[in-house]
């Protein structure tokens, strides 16, 4: 049994998937004869030919669109951004055509929009960002963003096989750095299904992506002190796993979120009202936020580990949950 | 391929329209005449109110929604903005379904939840009458019909895309990159640029410093081809050559129809921003309809009786749409929270509905808005 990497998770789930159905093909920039920016769709080309896996123009409105308008007629195409940064540009594709496209119009929009995602790659304000809340907010998108190669694998294979538009956040710091066996067959994840990365009953830091791995190494150095951190990764965004959140917050009585993205606006926001309308007294500790702080993401090494979340900062929040 | 000498060579001697038989230019003026009467019919509802939101005409261009979309085949598939409804209703959209529509019916295409003619009917050939339902950012249907014929190549079906954009939606970023792709790739789509003078309030020299949309086409290397959009058989005939060269593998071709729009941007624009006279001139001298009449009458020796039948089956097909949409119910609210996705199926009611009824909501008028003092008194 070999281990392989988060990429070639993403990259086996996607051979496996144009392998099983004729309908699902490739496009985007460089994605062809290049094997795409970071190498994720190499050796498509070669398997699969021009006609399904498309390198496109620098058109991010145009590769969204057409996707919808394929995946209207049956198709199930799946669309990369070159870095996930640059789907600011297809921003009115995705939510007011994409989105809403079903609802308003009963139309099928089976697409996948993935991309490099993420910052702590020394990659400055245009090629570390992390866009997913502001597609959260939009009805009739959903959203994945595994920590795991096997996750990675798994909801790829979901998000193909999926009947909506699935956003698709790929963390390029993990793309090479975490591995895993491949569970054997048919690999799918299901979508909306958060994953306890580690069980705990002192306190719980719900998220997901690159920071799943930053809480577990602070609830190591937590363990230490006699702390019991559980680790929740929500996997998906949307639709997020409501209950999962619930039953573990009911189970510690402290919640920690936790996100790389900025702070305003953000996720963990989202996720502290919903704790508040629905397990208020199982509280025993007001809810707490390690984000990102409100800055555009800055390239100097010293800049950019001053503002994303780290691990001091986690162990640091959680202490001051366990005073409580 | 691409180059000058090679598009010219492209249009033929004789006209496509030419082969059209003599019933089928009547058809033409059926569906000019039918798009006209419908619209007018819609006005008389949306004085009445009963219209729930705006209302938008196609004054004065009938000819090119019509001429451009009767050179498109069944299995084809037509991507019509807000001035095509003469398209939609070649595409086989009934007049029922636009008054339902308009006046947000339960059983309307899209059961209340878009407004006007934002309707359609695609998928598989031989099963649906091809046509997609267009959303308000202008020029986003240009890539999304370059993804639908990228699906025709991609299976090797015999079919064509068409896409209304007007001159407006040419300045923006989704035209370009949809336009772009669909000839890099070869797409077999249609390009149909309707230069109607104005989008909203702009004319067209503050949309585009190019003296026409068809030098467009030399940019993207795309055929381009030009008509008199009032005149509704060299509407076909340039669209029918279009369709041909997009249908026969050469990819993308861009038509600039020439046209006027006669009302506003809806029914509630004054058109305070036109040049007196611009209107009554291009209604006296260049209305469509009257033009091909003309034609009929002249060249194809169609009588003031034969005109009237059509004039008598097209009253007869309103009045009888009109009192079946108007009999129609209203959407059930609850309906509105299904089908965002396809799983889960529907939105469960906020916490604070779950105990109301449904039907208790839409009795709040924005008209109360202002109208409380602090104190929680109704002002005089």
């Amino acid at each position: 049994m070999t281990e392989i990497t988060y990429l070639e998770a993403i990259r086996e789930a996607l051979f496996e998937e144009m392998a099983r159905d004729e309908h699902v093909f490739c496009m985007g920039e460089d994605i062809g004869a290049f094997g795409g920016a970071f190498k994720v769709t190499e050796g498509l080309l070669a398997k699969f030919g021009e006609s399904r896996v498309i390198d496109s123009p620098i058109s991010e409105i145009a590769l969204v669109g057409a996707a919808a308008g394929a995946a209207h007629m049956g198709m199930r195409p799946v669309v990369e951004m070159q870095f996930i940064d640059f789907i600011a540009n297809a921003y009115d594709m995705l939510t007011n055509y994409v989105a809403t496209a079903r609802y308003r119009a009963f139309l099928p929009c089976p697409m996948v929009v993935r991309g490099p995602s993420g910052g702590y790659v020394r990659g400055g304000p245009f090629h570390s960002q992390n866009p997913e809340a502001g597609f959260l907010h939009t009805p009739g998108l959903k959203i994945v963003y595994p920590s795991t190669a096997t996750d990675a694998k798994g909801l790829m294979k979901a998000a193909i096989r999926d009947d909506d538009c699935v956003l698709f956040f790929e963390h390029k710091y993990l793309y090479r750095r975490v591995k895993d066996v491949m569970p054997n067959g048919d690999h799918v994840v299901p979508i909306g299904k958060a994953r306890v990365a580690r069980e705990g009953s002192d306190v719980s830091i719900v998220t997901y992506a690159a920071t799943v791995w930053k809480a577990l190494e602070a609830a190591e150095l937590l363990a230490a002190e006699g702390i019991s951190v559980e680790v929740l990764d929500l996997r998906s965004l949307a639709p997020m796993d409501d209950e999962a959140i619930f039953r573990t917050v009911k189970k510690t009585n402290r919640l920690l979120i936790l996100h790389e993205d900025t702070r305003t606006g953000g996720i963990a926001g989202e996720i502290t009202a919903r704790v508040n309308e629905t397990c208020f007294e199982w509280l025993d500790a007001p809810v707490l936020r390690v984000t990102a702080a409100d800055i555009p993401l800055p390239y100097a090494p010293a800049l950019e580990d001053y503002v994303l979340p780290q691990t001091a900062d986690i162990v640091r929040a959680v202490r001051r949950l366990t005073a409580y | 391929m691409g180059d000058a000498e090679s598009r010219l060579a492209l249009v033929p001697s004789a006209r496509p329209s030419d082969a059209l038989s003599r019933e089928q230019k009547c058809e033409l003026y059926y569906w000019m005449k039918l798009t006209r009467q419908l619209e007018e019919r819609l006005v008389n509802l949306y004085r009445q109110t009963k219209v729930v939101g705006g209302l938008f005409r196609s004054l004065g261009q009938e000819a090119d929604a019509v001429g451009s979309c009767f050179a498109l085949e069944q299995r084809d598939v037509m991507s019509p903005l807000i001035r095509n409804l003469g398209a939609m209703l070649v595409k086989g959209a009934t007049p029922l379904e636009v008054l339902k529509q308009y006046m947000a019916k339960a059983d309307s295409p899209t059961r209340g939840r878009e407004l006007n003619i934002h309707f359609g009917d695609i998928g598989p050939a031989g099963s649906t009458r091809g046509f997609l339902g267009q959303i308000s950012p202008l020029g986003d249907m240009v890539p999304v019909m370059t993804g639908v014929t990228m699906s025709f190549k991609m299976r090797g079906e015999d079919r064509v895309g068409l896409v209304y954009v007007g001159d407006g939606a040419t300045s923006t970023g989704a035209f370009h990159e949809g336009i772009n792709f669909a000839a890099v790739q070869k797409c077999p789509l249609v390009v149909v640029v309707e230069n109607n003078g104005y989008a909203y309030s702009t004319p067209t020299e503050k949309q585009c410093a190019a003296r026409f949309f068809v030098d467009k086409a030399v940019g993207y290397g795309v055929l381009g081809l030009q008509a008199d959009g009032n005149d509704v058989l060299a509407t076909y005939d340039v669209t029918r050559q279009a369709v041909d060269y997009a249908r026969a593998g050469h990819g993308v071709a861009l038509v600039e129809l020439l046209t006027y729009r006669r009302r506003g941007h809806a029914e509630h624009d004054n058109q305070s921003y036109v040049p007196a006279g611009e209107i009554e001139r291009w209604a006296a001298d260049n209305d469509p309809i009257d033009r091909y009449v003309r034609v009929m009458r002249t060249e194809l020796g169609v009588t003031d009786e034969e005109i009237a039948a059509i004039d008598e089956r097209i009253r007869r097909e309103i009045d009888e749409a009109t009192d079946l949409a108007e009999s129609s119910g209203t959407p059930d609210a609850r309906e509105a929270l299904l089908g965002v996705y396809a799983d889960p199926p529907a939105e469960q009611p906020l916490w604070f509905r779950r105990d109301a009824a449904a039907d208790a909501y839409g009795q709040e008028r924005p008209e109360s808005w202002g109208t409380w003092n602090a104190d929680g008194a109704k002002r005089a």
